[in-house]
């Protein structure tokens, strides 16, 4: 694996100050003293552009080919999740979890799995929690292998698009291997996993793990010392330290602007304290760096999945799900021999399990950075309100703070490097 | 008490091993700006709304337990063993505070309103809190106070009514070319 190119006053300072936009943060206005004369081009892209990453609208103003101003527009696909979410029991919710970010499906389920759990307060069995990491890792390699694809794609790059999408079919199928399903699996039930791991699905997590280093150094080779990959991202879309932190940004995007934060070291859920795993940071904030941070992290993360294989081998027939009956469903087979079984099975099934009144708020690193998932409960069958707080959601309000003087053609590039996915910010 | 000189403090609540400061609504910038500097809660991760209406009667989600006992009109039984405890007012805002320090200390700024009550913006202590706030107004119709640029975030700027109030209709949206119109 090559070491991050040495570029020419790395050390120096991003930029001094902030940068963010005043009095609006998230709106970059034209300077009143050209607004209106003949010089400013005011052009709308998106919502239905190949690159803005879903439906995206940006309207923007043009100085030539520099963009001087930049107002944001979302929620062309809300579809109203949390709404939805409180009008079903807690089980069948969690369904609509994983669509909310379709990239990262499965830190999607897991956050809102984990914030029923901590309101329950159920334990939950060692096997299914190295799964969940386990799957959750391989969910970060998805969703950054897609990230890397299409970005590249939008500079032209159209071959690493073919490349990354090989292994992202790797992936796709341990997840149906798994759940039966590629994407959005529901396979993370409240109390541990739906189902007992595969046979055969240990070996051929091992041939992926094997095969992904070499991949990860093939597109890295392809490029991290392209001239054109160089030109068209080192030292854009800058945003430093300070912003980052005072915009709210998370993941990728704070660590590559120097902030050493990972939620997974350093607000440990699930395992991740037992793992031994490296957290790239960057400090030059810009594009070309969100992309080293984004390369890296698919290192560490297969570093992750190998320890997890490791410890998952050595549990072979222990319990994959919590033995609580009042919320987990009975093994099938003591549906025939025991009432007991079969009263609890139809009542989880029919109203639901109720979680205790309460409100928590669960935060884990999805592959955009801070997924938190707020939950309020009555005390009854469903939630009375679920609330993500999507990382994507925050990336894009420093757009605003990242394009200014940037080229057009740049802006592709920048706002393509934020990682962003509509479903997560609209909801 | 690590909190005690956090201005408009009105509670400390600990529950789940979270954190709640309840804070009156008319000190909360004092209170985030205090938050932030003293504290080093330097990121505001997070602005939830909730709205309380109809918390633990019978009509929003089909109760059976309720204070005048069985409702043998909503026999389904999503009923609560017990009432929860009630709330002070109609909306609870909440700030999820993160400080980027070891162990990840976490907190919730929590401000309770009534309906059309409104609550100052924090953008000045934290900028990203922008798209959070006219989310909030947005979906839940909390008017932020100061908000320099109060427009609706996710919705139309037409639209009508906030979507994730209690009282807004599911299947509420008139469908288009339904005929009738």
């Amino acid at each position: 694996m090559a070491l991050p190119v040495a570029r020419p006053g790395q050390q120096d300072p991003i930029y001094e100050g902030t940068r963010i936009p005043s009095p609006i943060p998230t709106v970059l206005e034209v300077d009143p003293a050209v607004k209106d004369t003949d010089d400013i081009l005011t052009v709308n892209f998106g919502p239905n552009h190949p690159s803005t990453h879903g439906v995206l609208r940006l309207i923007v103003d043009l100085d030539g080919e520099v963009v001087v101003g930049v107002h944001a527009k979302v929620g062309y696909v809300h579809t109203g999740f949390e709404k939805n979410m409180e009008q079903k029991s807690w089980w069948k919710a969690i369904t609509y979890a994983p669509r909310i970010d379709y990239l990262a499906y499965q830190n999607n389920e897991l956050v809102f799995v984990l914030a029923i759990e901590k309101l329950l307060g159920l334990e939950v069995p060692p096997k299914a929690t190295w799964m969940r990491m386990l799957l959750s890792e391989l969910n970060r390699i998805h969703s950054h292998l897609v990230w890397l694809g299409t970005a590249a794609l939008e500079l032209g790059a159209i071959s690493m698009f073919w490349y990354t999408f090989r292994e992202r079919e790797m992936v796709l199928d341990l997840s149906e291997l798994v759940a039966g399903y590629r994407m959005h699996t529901r396979y993370f039930q409240t109390g541990g996993l739906a189902e007992d791991i595969p046979a055969g699905f240990y070996p051929e997590c091992r041939k992926f793990v094997e095969w992904m280093p070499k991949a990860i150094a093939d597109y890295d080779a392809l490029l991290a010392k392209n001239e054109i990959w160089e030109d068209r991202t080192v030292g854009l879309g800058l945003l430093n330290r300070r912003d980052a932190i005072a915009l709210g940004q998370t993941g990728p995007v704070l660590r590559a602007s120097g902030v050493d934060w990972d939620l997974r070291r350093d607000d440990p859920y699930l395992y991740y304290d037992r793992v031994r795993f490296h957290v790239p940071v960057f400090p030059q904030g810009d594009t070309y760096d969100r992309y080293r941070v984004r390369i890296e992290e698919m290192q560490a993360s297969v570093e992750i999945v190998e320890q997890c294989l490791d410890r998952l081998e050595r549990l072979e027939g222990e319990p994959w799900i919590s033995d609580d009956r009042k919320v987990v469903l009975p093994p099938r087979e003591e549906l025939h021999t025991s009432m007991e079984s079969l009263i609890h099975h139809f009542k989880i099934v029919t109203e639901g399990y109720r979680v205790p009144e309460g409100e928590v708020y669960v935060a884990v690193e999805s592959p955009r950075g801070e997924l938190g998932c707020y939950v309020v409960s009555d005390g009854g069958a469903r939630p009375w309100r679920v609330k993500f707080r999507a990382p994507s959601f925050a990336a894009l309000e420093a757009t605003a703070t990242m394009v200014q003087g940037a080229y057009i053609a740049d802006l592709i590039a920048i706002v393509g490097s934020l990682d962003t996915v509509m479903g997560e910010v609209d909801r | 008490m690590p909190f005690e000189g956090v201005p408009g403090l009105v509670e400390t609540r600990e529950a789940f091993g979270e954190t709640a400061l309840v804070v009156d609504p008319a000190r909360l910038v004092e209170a985030c700006t205090l938050l932030r500097d003293e504290h080093g809660f330097e990121m505001l991760v997070d602005i939830a709304a909730t709205d309380y209406l109809g918390w633990g009667s019978p009509g929003v989600s089909g109760y059976i337990g309720t204070a005048q006992g069985r409702n043998l009109n909503r026999p389904m039984t999503q009923g609560l063993q017990a009432l929860p405890a009630p709330k002070p007012k109609r909306f609870s805002l909440n700030y999820h505070l993160l400080a980027i320090q070891p162990g990840a200390p976490r907190v919730r700024v929590q401000v309770w309103l009534d309906d059309g009550e409104p609550v100052p913006s924090v953008l000045s202590v934290w900028p990203g809190a922008d798209w959070f706030e006219r989310e909030a107004w947005d979906l839940m119709g909390i008017p932020i106070g100061g908000h320099p640029y109060p427009e609706r975030l996710i919705m139309d700027e037409d639209w009508e009514g906030h979507p994730l109030r209690k009282d807004y209709p599911l299947g509420g949206e008139p469908v288009r070319f339904s005929g009738e119109e």
